[in-house]
């Protein structure tokens, strides 16, 4: 490969990617508006004293430049329709079709947030129906489908947490968070915007939690523990009954990160793990699109005693039908404008109800499968940090490949050159030149092969032509970016050709 | 239904090569007692029929399935193009992830960088982030923005916020740090934010245009906070912002501009997904939450875009980072770039101006009721409320009769506002449609 094979589709008009701003002219416009057909009055008159903009500096652009525009950045972009994406934590399975169409049959997508309870029966419905069925797959009390976002939840389950304790009068005393050294970065992130602090306590050889580390952690202070299962190692913590029993005998409250969840349904359900609280990243486990990074949905499931604390307001049955309570005096509050992303809930239920039993369960063993596969068929190549089963992702190193000057970061640019995704690297942090896979159900045994060759033929090349691996990608539709330049220079927006960019605004 | 592709077979052989004989081996770290025993207690698994069947079932229980919707209060039935669903639909937009190999990813950074560019046009601001979850989990970023830069901890927040943003940012604030100035007739008297403008506030937070969809004064604000030392939040309707003068723009301008982008081609969709949308001054961008992409170039010294300053983010700096939020709101910042670059210089300006002449319509036909009136008397913007001669609640359920969902039911929010219902009218609105919107609420005045 190289500059000669390179091939990049030199007859593109938009070679230079112009943007939408140098595109288009004078009195180009997309679709037209009906006219106006109510007696019309001068602004002036109608909006008395308000100051109205001089101008809008937007493009002036047709529909056919619009669209032309918008397919040409969409053939730029990798995603799971396309091949093959084992981002490890991220899931990236497929998105059945129907659900999107559900979510946007119309008495759903039009549906008004504060509309009545009577008129918004089939949307609290669908709200109600997910609510129960995560409780059910995650062996919880109930459950909030509110928080829009994995970390949105973590925020709602500490909230709670605070909440709880605060009720047993302990609120000032317990302000600290135990979380492994392997946790998500969103873990302390959530921890620390509560005003608390985060206790990292390590893990050990097998890439499980240090039991005596968190004993001498849990003291009188503890709060929470907050642990991931199965770890960012892909591994299952076998003493996690251990892990849970320590931290209530110390008074803290046990949270798990639910970003894994795939590994478990229909398997164990967190709830019966001895878990007071979790989140469940709905767009990993139950398939809503990534949407090129947004928007998710992270409902939160909680044990029977911190119920009274959920966000408000909560769906119930009600005598006449379903409704929304506010009568809720112990609540943390509300943490989103409405009801959560419910076009995202819309599109989890389905996936559930579409699966059912025997089809989720077969989710989850089917990914714990194929990442076992992938784990023992790359074991040769790439360095094992832990040499045990995982569950649905696997965690390898890059390390061996040093030698010759190559990096994972290398790796994983080379890998796109073959119409795969680069896997999730440099984390967990605690192994060197990581690199996190995570299959999914979703890939088919081909598929895996054909990653696995990729992945061999890229560790041939190291050690034969590291130089090639250093100058990946090579095909793509932009070689490397200099993400250097991009922090040094901070353009964070299009200055609009022929006019004086709207610089520093005036301070009085 | 089954998304597996995988046989019998091939699970054997897989087995095999991974050195184990039955799947259980693999999962032996899962404690026996706790390993689930049959089936989840869950219905399915449905067909693709059944589920069209059960889905319309429940989307035809919702009165948003057959009515003309008159209402607003911070989600607004704005017209959506056509080619901006086709566009936002395609695979390779909603199934792509975080854009964190950027040369397989062009498309979406490309799309967001367009996104910052349109929403730092629009506010009159120098920078904008990748999108935040929505409006009120903006204005909280805004202020723990503002706690941060001035290192003091409470928050104003002049009366005529959505009361469901003031809600959120009390849950995060915590009640103690958020101070409230009532209004005074639905708008925010700056005289009054001056007595509560102490040492200790970070930031001043308002909407513009207001819950009641009246004007507020945003220069006197923004004066009045910086006077005090504090930062200037304004929360702001995007498409009212085609029209108005830019908050961040004039002779006093704020320092941090919110807002909720749902009218820019997204659907009501019962509450989400929507979009925050957050910009700042050019100083204030370390300290801005979320992800932001910045334009570079590639080896070959092509354009091309990257996430940058990413060590503000939680996933490098961890406990230390400017916030905890990981996911943005990326189809729906895609949403608004299409919908901002269809309709266009031109026919943003289009749709404002209609918001406006058709609610200014419906407000006076609805003030020559008998028993209705305006209850503020401030210039609005597409929105208003109206003082009923009986409860809201009454007047929703009788219009509804007739197809109309004629406003919201601001007694849903506050006990004191039962005969409230504030009313929307965007471009979708037809002249008869607002008759008939009228008609009904001649209707339901006579019933008790």
């Amino acid at each position: 490969m190289g500059e000669r094979t390179r091939s990049r589709g030199g007859l593109e008009m938009n070679l230079e990617r112009r943007l939408l701003i140098e595109q288009g002219g004078e009195g180009h416009r997309g679709p037209e508006l009906p006219a106006c057909d109510v007696p019309a009055r001068p602004l002036a008159e109608l909006l008395p004293g308000a100051r109205l903009r001089a101008e809008l500096r937007f493009p002036q652009v047709s529909e056919p430049e619009v669209v032309r525009h918008f397919i040409e950045l969409s053939t730029l972009n990798h995603h799971i329709d396309r091949g093959f994406y084992p981002l490890g934590s991220c899931t990236m399975k497929h998105n059945p079709k129907i659900n999107d169409e559900l979510a946007a049959l119309p008495g759903l997508a039009l549906a008004h947030p504060l509309a009545g309870d009577p008129e918004s029966q089939g949307a609290l419905r669908v709200i109600f129906e997910l609510q129960n069925v995560l409780a059910a797959i995650t062996g919880f009390h109930t459950v909030t489908s509110q928080p829009s976002a994995g970390a949105q939840g973590e925020m709602t389950g500490l909230m709670m947490i605070r909440a709880w304790h605060r009720a047993r009068g302990e609120g000032e005393r317990r302000r600290r968070v135990i979380v492994p050294d392997s946790a998500h970065g969103t873990n302390p992130a959530s921890v620390h915007l509560l005003g608390w602090e985060t206790v990292t306590i390590p893990s050990n050889d097998h890439g499980h939690v240090d039991l005596a580390a968190l004993e001498k952690a849990l003291g009188p202070d503890a709060a929470a523990v907050m642990f991931t299962v199965p770890n960012t190692l892909g591994v299952f913590e076998k003493e996690i009954l251990d892990v849970t029993r320590l931290a209530h005998a110390a008074g803290a409250q046990c949270y798990m990160d639910g970003a894994n969840l795939n590994a478990l349904v229909g398997l164990v359900r967190p709830g019966d793990l001895g878990f007071d609280v979790m989140h469940i990243n709905v767009h990993k486990t139950f398939s809503t699109p990534h949407g090129g990074g947004g928007p998710g949905a992270g409902p939160v499931a909680v044990a029977r005693h911190l119920e009274p604390f959920l966000p408000v307001p909560v769906v119930e049955e009600g005598e006449g039908g379903l409704c929304r309570s506010w009568n809720r005096p112990q609540s943390i509050g509300r943490v989103h404008s409405h009801h959560g992303n419910f076009g995202i809930l819309v599109r989890a239920l389905a996936y559930i109800l579409e699966n059912g039993p025997p089809g989720l369960a077969r989710v989850s063993r089917t990914a714990i499968l194929n990442a076992n596969y992938l784990l023992r068929r790359l074991a040769g190549t790439y360095e094992l940090p832990h040499d045990e089963h995982c569950m649905h992702e696997c965690v390898l190193s890059g390390r061996n490949l040093r030698r010759y000057g190559v990096k994972t970061l290398d790796v994983a640019k080379r890998l796109l050159d073959f119409g795969v995704h680069a896997p999730t690297v440099y984390f967990p942090l605690i192994v060197e030149e990581a690199l996190m896979i995570e299959p999914t159900e979703t890939e088919t045994l081909d598929r895996l092969e054909h990653f696995a060759e990729v992945m061999e033929r890229i560790a041939r090349e190291a050690a034969e032509d590291p130089q090639l691996l250093k100058d990946a990608p090579h095909t793509t539709p932009s070689r490397r970016l200099d993400e250097g330049r991009a922090a040094r220079e901070l353009k964070l927006r299009w200055q609009v050709p022929g006019s004086t960019p709207s610089e520093a605004p005036a301070r009085s | 239904m089954s998304f597996v592709g995988l046989g019998a077979a091939e699970e054997r052989r897989m087995l095999e090569k991974i050195g184990v004989s039955r799947f259980e081996d693999l999962i032996g770290a899962i404690p026996a007692e706790v390993r689930v025993r049959g089936p989840l207690a869950i219905p399915g698994p449905l067909s693709e029929i059944e589920l069209r069947r059960l889905f319309g079932g429940w989307a035809r229980e919702n009165a948003a399935d057959r009515a003309v919707s008159f209402m607003g209060g911070g989600v607004y039935d704005h017209y959506i193009p056509s080619a901006l669903q086709v566009l936002a639909s395609r695979s390779e937009f909603a199934t792509a992830y975080t854009p964190y190999q950027p040369e397989v990813a062009q498309g979406t950074l490309t799309s967001i960088f367009e996104f910052q560019s349109l929403i730092c046009e629009l506010t009159g601001m120098e920078v904008a982030n990748a999108s935040l979850y929505d409006g009120a989990t903006a204005a909280v970023e805004a202020a723990l923005l503002a706690r941060g830069q001035t290192g003091r901890q409470r928050v104003l927040v002049a009366g005529a916020l959505h009361p469901h943003w003031l809600a959120v940012l009390r849950t995060y604030l915590g009640e103690d740090h958020v101070t409230v100035v009532s209004d005074r007739a639905g708008q925010c008297a700056p005289e009054d934010l001056q007595t509560a403008l102490t040492p200790d506030i970070a930031c001043v937070i308002y909407q513009h245009p207001n819950f009641f969809g009246l004007l507020e004064s945003p220069s006197a604000i923004h004066a009045l906070a910086h006077e005090r030392g504090a930062l200037a939040v304004a929360c702001c309707d995007p498409i009212a912002l085609a029209l108005l003068e830019p908050p961040g723009r004039g002779d006093s301008a704020a320092d941090l501009v919110v807002g909720e982008g749902q009218s820019l081609g997204i659907p009501p969709s019962f509450g989400g997904p929507y979009l925050g949308f957050f910009a700042c001054r050019m100083e204030l961008v370390r300290r801005m939450p979320g992800r932001i992409a910045a334009e570079t170039v590639d080896r070959d010294g092509r354009r091309g875009f990257v996430l940058t300053l990413q060590t503000r983010e939680q996933h490098i700096r961890r406990e230390k980072a400017t916030s905890n939020i990981c996911t943005n709101q990326g189809l729906l910042a895609l949403r608004a770039t299409l919908y901002m670059a269809l309709l266009g210089r031109q026919g943003m300006r289009e749709v404002a101006e209609l918001c406006v002449q058709k609610s200014h319509h419906a407000a006076r036909l609805a003030a020559a009721i008998p028993g209705y009136s305006l209850a503020h008397g401030g210039p609005f913007f597409r929105e208003f409320v109206l003082e009923c001669p009986v409860d809201a609640a009454v007047v929703c359920r009788r219009a509804l009769a007739s197809g109309i969902l004629p406003g919201v039911d601001l007694g849903r929010l506050r006990p004191e506002w039962r005969r409230w219902l504030l009313v929307a009218v965007t471009e979708q609105r037809s002249a008869e449609e607002i008759q008939r919107w009228a008609n009904a609420l001649a209707a339901a005045a006579g019933s008790k």
